[in-house]
């Protein structure tokens, strides 16, 4: 990787609960332009016909990546920061493994130009210090990028949490979810 | 050193030798016994020999890895099916517009796929030329009693003929000059992207992104060297024309198995991944739990679940059920339905 300025100190925190379905982040996110100006990150509704409830996703950058692994093309690649980059363009064969074994539903295969694209954490932007673009909307913060000091101030009573469980899979991120004080994990039935 | 020939692949080993010395049995057959080889090219044949080497080896290992061994076992039994004739012309097809033709590349950017097809056609037609010239394979030979026409011999067999000084004989004679044209445009316009690009600024890397530009506008330009030295200097030069064009000719052919170049021969999965998708299509599309919708073919949600457990990722639930029954939108739903789950249980929505 060229140089760079990355804060290690930096992290990403998500709080889905805290997303009010705004799309301002996803305007935001197709700014990034290690994205070609495409929006990576997802709101969706949960079950529109019974709850308002909206939730956000952003590549919670896994410290094995699935997505990585069962690329055929050897296409993703992980930094020495844990950053997990978007597919490299000249190996990437569109084939779509990442988009359907990544446990949180986070890559895209765009399909006219046979691509998996993924959100990269706006690596064109924090990797000169700067915050992702999502971080630097969210009217909410749901989303939030800053220090773990900080949103220990911030959120007393939550816990920033960041190993999950898939059934009998345990996958560890370098991105954090705000769960409640005390909580070690969060299990997905 | 040790270290070296204990990884080495078996498989890959035995596979690479076997390509490499098909190769030189060839080069023998086609060159008639070499009677038709030009010894002037002999580096450039140890260089083409290496490179086949390399490349068969690294396609090899690259195809035991257990998503590619499966893409690759499917794409060739859903090849070799009943449906063969209908797959092979969907796949002769895609061949012209997304390898030849590189169309795909378009969606990503029009000037982007203009400076990558100048690029990719130039290195194939200067393949198409140089490796049959190196390998003895096409020949050219004046014939007693006629001084004005040349005739090309193909694996030694008379396969046509032209009048030198003639159109046809100025295009043959300066094909791999506008093959350096081609990709000198090509090249240019792909190094203007990665000083521009912001995107590619921050991710780009000098060994895998700036080196293969560099080193095929040095190709290029060595390789034009040679012609302006023969058609202006006289030939004043052609030594060190010659040998500098063969040292960076010599540098590709040796970093062809290992560097970005690997990706000609990796872009050939696509073929195979789209026949992976009709095919699957045909046989049905696996519809999410939580959406209700189709999100992908039955027989990928099938395979996935058997290589990422191959990979030791076991998403399999209590239930019998797999986390990758849900589509990426039905995982992102399940994912907060279990965040919200967790946050009443806490008692506070928001802390």
């Amino acid at each position: 990787m060229p140089e760079t300025n990355y804060d290690q100190e930096m992290a990403f925190f998500v709080d889905m609960q805290r997303c009010i379905g705004c799309q301002a982040c996803v305007m935001a996110c197709a700014e990034c332009e290690t994205n070609g100006q495409e929006s990576m990150i997802h709101v969706n509704y949960v079950d529109r016909k019974k709850s308002p409830q909206t939730t956000v996703q952003v590549c919670m950058h896994c410290e094995d990546p699935t997505c990585a692994n069962v690329c055929p093309a050897d296409a993703i690649h992980q930094d020495e920061f844990g950053v997990v980059h978007s597919a490299n363009t000249s190996r990437c064969i569109g084939c779509s493994n990442c988009v359907l074994a990544c446990p949180f539903g986070v890559p895209k295969k765009m399909e006219e130009a046979e691509l998996m694209m993924k959100c990269n954490l706006c690596y064109d932007r924090t990797s000169a210090g700067k915050k992702p673009m999502c971080a630097t909307v969210c009217p909410s913060q749901a989303l939030f990028y800053g220090t773990r000091a900080e949103i220990e101030k911030m959120r007393p009573d939550s816990e920033p949490v960041n190993s999950f469980f898939f059934g009998q899979q345990e996958v560890n991120t370098k991105v954090n979810v705000m769960m409640p004080k005390g909580t070690q994990s969060l299990l997905i039935p | 050193m040790y270290r070296l020939f204990k990884t080495l692949n078996k498989v890959a080993l035995l596979k690479a030798t076997i390509a490499a010395v098909l190769t030189i049995i060839l080069v023998l057959i086609g060159s008639r016994n070499l009677q038709n080889f030009d010894p002037a090219l002999i580096a450039y044949l140890i260089g083409t020999v290496f490179a086949i080497f390399g490349v068969a080896y690294r396609y090899s290992v690259w195809i035991q890895r257990p998503p590619t061994r499966l893409y690759w076992r499917r794409s060739m039994q859903f090849l070799f099916s009943k449906y063969f004739f209908p797959y092979l012309w969907r796949s002769t097809k895609l061949f012209f517009k997304n390898i030849l033709a590189q169309r795909f590349i378009a969606h990503r950017s029009r000037t982007r796929w203009f400076g990558h097809f100048m690029l990719a056609t130039g290195c194939l037609l200067a393949f198409a030329i140089t490796i049959p010239l190196t390998f003895g394979w096409i020949h050219f030979v004046l014939k007693p009693g006629d001084d004005t026409t040349y005739y090309a011999l193909l694996f030694g067999f008379e396969a046509g003929s032209f009048q030198l000084g003639s159109p046809l004989a100025f295009i043959a004679f300066h094909g791999l000059v506008w093959c350096s044209v081609l990709v000198t445009i090509g090249a240019i316009i792909m190094m203007k992207r990665r000083f521009t690009d912001g995107g590619l600024i921050a991710t780009q890397t000098l060994e895998n992104d700036w080196l293969p530009l560099i080193l095929l506008i040095a190709i290029s330009v060595t390789g034009l060297g040679i012609s302006y030295d023969y058609t202006f200097l006289e030939g004043k030069t052609y030594q060190f024309m010659a040998v500098t064009h063969a040292i960076t000719v010599i540098l590709f052919l040796v970093w062809l198995p290992f560097g970005k170049f690997f990706h000609i021969y990796q872009r050939l999965a696509q073929l195979g991944a789209n026949l992976y998708k009709t095919e699957g299509t045909r046989r049905g599309m696996a519809v999410c739990p939580h959406t209700q919708k189709e999100f992908a073919t039955e027989t990928h949600v099938k395979d996935l679940k058997y290589v990422t457990k191959e990979l030791g990722f076991n998403y399999e639930k209590a239930n019998g059920t797999n986390h990758l029954d849900l589509s990426p939108e039905g995982k992102r739903s399940a994912l907060a339905v279990a965040h919200l789950k967790a946050r009443k249980e806490g008692g506070k929505l928001f802390g």
